[in-house]
């Protein structure tokens, strides 16, 4: 990803903070925040341009879930593979997946990722290692072990990341995947994100499990509940996790406790859940604000901080004005990619 | 800067909204995330949240306010201590692009067919062998030919296949390239597809295809449509097969045809081999193809015995049908086992002195609109034969082709022969009567000579 340019001391391992996982150094989380802004802004600016009309349909933003998928890309190396739902465009960035095709696939222009084929559901980069953006709910899970099984075939020691909400997490094909990733020892990094909602159903209204994490237990899939708005936590695990499956452990499950601010889509009005629920979060558990104080903790400065939300702020407006004046795909795109080699 | 606040589209509808209610007025901070106002839209009462930081300089559409059109600017933003300009900046819609109604119309999606068939590579030498080891035999050659094909599915490697198709292959190619599958159809087929997205050249065997139907998300979803929408950046080789259609005795839920259901699924080719060397060449053809291909066989078929070329090359193109007997008075179009029907309806017809032309699809998608095109401008009469529904059917299909294409050359209304309308019976008389015998292909020739 995108290097920050503010300099900084480092913060020991070992967190000064009374937490028991390993912290992250200085420049670590200096790198997280940046990370994870700019998933933010990029978000907002989003759903201002759906607000405008200039994105249209689906649309599913990751606003309050940065911490996620910025801790668990710390953890990776290259070659490491990456699956998701369409709540997808945080674990794009994450990816390093240029922000100016990402925003003009969601406005469907011609320079998009998928050519303004896809849209914000289904994005893709081989060159990433950035295997979509899948619409239909748990998919993913089960295309998230082929990705496994394809590096335990090859003989390589890269592993799947493969990120599911919990209303996924009832889907049969999620189980099935649990049972055949540990049958087969695939190194996949389940990865559910705990959002407390599938759509406008809250997961104690869905799930008869109270403890997600547990869900692997039956195959013996070791689990482990994470708070998902400290990128330090997620790191820590997802370590954890990762190397598990690097050893050729087998399979291992992350239940990450996490929250979406936003909507379900743009045009969910949250009628399921009460405003302060929303604010009290806001206030109290903002995964960036977290990062924040970390680093005024360690000296950081104001000035850095304007410095970082600037530079954000211009590649997210350099992709917007990206996104707005790309041209449409030509009509002659209808019946390209329709299959290799035609 | 000020910027202006503008009326959000809040729904893929929505094209005004009612302003219900201001939750900040004039002068208060507004930081992002706040919210400032709601709105009525066509389906919900939503919130408006602040994206920008600023103080609220001026309200230009008050509450209460019906029918403000989206991008409507509703109110202005300020930084502290700024002025606030009286009206809106202008040129504050937002960049509409210019949709041109594309080109294409949807009669050009049906491809027009290629003016002559090329005539089939003669291979030379054949041997007698049946259709089972026909297919045992292209995977073991293709297996041995690339080390990214793989061969999974439930009881494929110890047992040697349910229906011994693989048998061999487990000890000739070991359990890395052979895998067993635990009965978990929806997990196995979408783990294939995922390995496939990475490059890797999988066969699922579905022990029949009916048990692909707990799949048949991945093999439409994530298989046929993934190309398309990564923009061409990620295929899917992969070859979902097993027997198809109606087995003996079996009933309703494990005799069924599934060539219309996936050949209807554009990113899909679909093939569907009759005799051993249909079987040989194009499940070779299938494994080596860069997508996704539903290879359709028959369990009636596998013990059957057919003249297959030896040479250790043989392979036949996907997209091409067979001629699989000359003739002028009528042209009978079939796949899979009704190619047997059709032919031996052929001997009864020539009896009577019609001389029917029989062809042979082999693929149904895509399908080889050129051969029949051409053999119907021979003989201006056309018949299908499938064992599937005839609603919507692969029979349907064809004629519609034909009546596109050669619809000045026919000389009577197309006539389709095929299943019966009904799920499958499990008694002995009551399938017989279901499933379409040579004496219906011959009564519906001789209605239309
Ligand atoms: C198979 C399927 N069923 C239903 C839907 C409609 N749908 C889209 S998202 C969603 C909720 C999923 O919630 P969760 O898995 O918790 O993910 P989140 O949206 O919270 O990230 C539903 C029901 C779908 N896309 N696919
Ligand atoms: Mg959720």
């Amino acid at each position: 990803m995108t290097e920050t340019n503010i300099s900084g001391q480092s913060r020991p391992d070992g967190a000064a903070d009374g937490r028991n996982h390993p912290g992250l150094t200085t420049d670590q989380l200096k790198q997280a925040y940046y990370d994870m802004l700019l998933i933010r802004r990029f978000e907002e600016k989003a759903g201002q341009l759906y607000g405008m009309g200039l994105i249209g349909g689906f649309c599913h933003l990751y606003i309050g879930q940065e911490a996620v998928v910025v801790g668990v890309q710390m953890a990776q190396k290259p070659g490491d593979k990456v699956i998701t739902s369409y709540r997808d465009h945080g674990q794009m960035l994450a990816a390093g997946m240029d922000p100016r095709g990402v925003m003009a696939e969601l406005t469907g222009r011609a320079t998009g990722l998928s050519h303004g084929k896809g849209g914000s559901m289904h994005m893709f980069s081989r060159e990433k290692n950035f295997y979509g953006g899948h619409g239909i709910v748990g998919a993913q899970v089960s295309l998230g072990i082929g990705l496994a099984f394809a590096n335990k075939y090859r003989g390589t020691d890269e592993v799947s990341l493969t990120y599911y909400g919990e209303g996924a997490s009832n889907q049969g094909q999620v189980y099935e995947s649990f049972n055949l990733a540990a049958l087969h020892k695939l190194p996949c990094v389940f990865i559910l994100e705990n959002n407390r909602y599938g759509m406008g159903t809250s997961v104690e209204r869905a799930s008869a499990s109270k403890e997600l994490w547990r869900n692997g237990e039956p195959w013996g899939i070791p689990g482990k509940q994470v708070d998902g708005m400290d990128v330090e936590a997620v790191n820590a695990a997802a370590q954890e996790a990762v190397a598990h499956c690097r050893a050729g452990k087998g399979p291992y499950l992350l239940e990450m406790s996490t929250y979406r601010y936003r909507g379900h889509s743009m045009s969910d009005p949250a009628k399921y859940r009460q405003r302060t629920e929303v604010d009290e979060i806001r206030q109290h558990r903002d995964p960036i604000d977290h990062v924040r104080n970390l680093l005024r903790t360690a000296g950081v400065e104001d000035a850095e901080f304007k410095k970082v939300e600037d530079k954000v702020k211009e590649i997210v407006a350099e992709a917007t004005e990206f996104a707005k004046t790309s041209p449409e795909p030509d009509p002659s795109e209808l019946f390209t990619d329709v299959l290799v080699g035609e | 800067m000020a910027i202006d606040i503008l009326m959000p589209a809040l729904s893929p509808t929505m094209t005004e909204g009612k302003l219900a209610k201001w939750n900040k007025k004039e002068g208060d901070t507004v930081s992002s995330g706040d919210v400032i106002a709601e709105i009525e839209t066509d389906k919900a009462t939503m919130e408006v949240e602040a994206v920008d930081e600023g103080v609220l300089g001026k309200i230009l559409v008050p509450e209460g306010s019906e029918g403000v059109a989206v991008n409507t600017p509703i109110a202005i933003l300020v930084e502290q201590g700024e002025a606030v300009p009286d009206a809106p900046s202008a040129g504050s819609a937002p960049v509409t692009s210019s949709r041109e109604e594309p080109k294409a119309a949807a009669s050009v999606a049906v491809p027009a067919p290629t003016p002559v068939s090329e005539p089939e590579k003669d291979w030379g030498e054949t041997s007698e062998i049946t259709v089972r080891e026909a297919l045992r035999d292209a995977m073991a050659a293709e297996l041995r030919r690339d080390p990214d094909v793989f061969l999974l599915g439930e009881e494929v490697a110890q047992y040697q296949g349910a229906y011994k198709v693989s048998q061999g292959l487990l000890e000739e190619f070991g359990e890395k390239r052979v895998i067993d599958m635990p009965i978990t159809e929806h997990g196995f087929a979408g783990m294939a597809t995922g390995a496939a997205m990475t490059g890797l050249k999988p066969i699922v065997e579905f022990m029949t295809m009916n048990f692909s139907l707990q799949a048949i998300d991945h093999i439409i979803n994530s298989a046929a449509k993934t190309h398309y929408m990564s923009g061409g950046q990620i295929s899917c080789p992969i070859v979902f097969r097993g027997p198809n259609g109606a087995a003996a005795r079996v009933g309703a839920q494990h005799s069924q045809c599934f060539g219309s259901w996936y050949a209807h699924v554009p990113g899909l080719k679909v093939v569907a081999p009759w005799s051993a060397a249909d079987a040989k060449g194009l499940l070779r053809a299938a494994i080596r193809d860069p997508n996704p291909v539903v290879f359709l066989e028959n369990e009636i078929l596998y013990g059957q015995k057919f003249a297959c070329p030896v040479d250790e090359d043989f392979i036949l193109p996907i997209g091409k049908a067979k001629v699989e007997r000359q003739g002028k008075d009528v042209t009978i179009v079939a796949f899979s086992i009704s190619v047997g029907t059709a032919l031996a309806a052929a001997e009864l017809l020539a009896e009577k002195g019609i001389d029917a032309e029989v062809i042979n699809l082999r693929t149904l998608r895509p399908l080889d609109t050129a051969t029949i095109v051409e053999s119907v401008k021979k003989t201006s009469r056309l018949v299908t034969v499938e064992e599937g529904w005839p609603y919507a059917g692969i029979g349907a299909e064809v004629a519609m082709q034909v009546i596109e294409h050669a619809f000045d050359w026919l000389d009577a209304p197309p006539v389709r022969v095929a299943g019966l309308d009904v799920p499958m019976p499990f008694a002995a008389n009551l399938e017989k009567l279901a499933l379409p015998q040579p004496d219906w292909v011959v009564d519906a020739v001789t209605k239309i000579v």
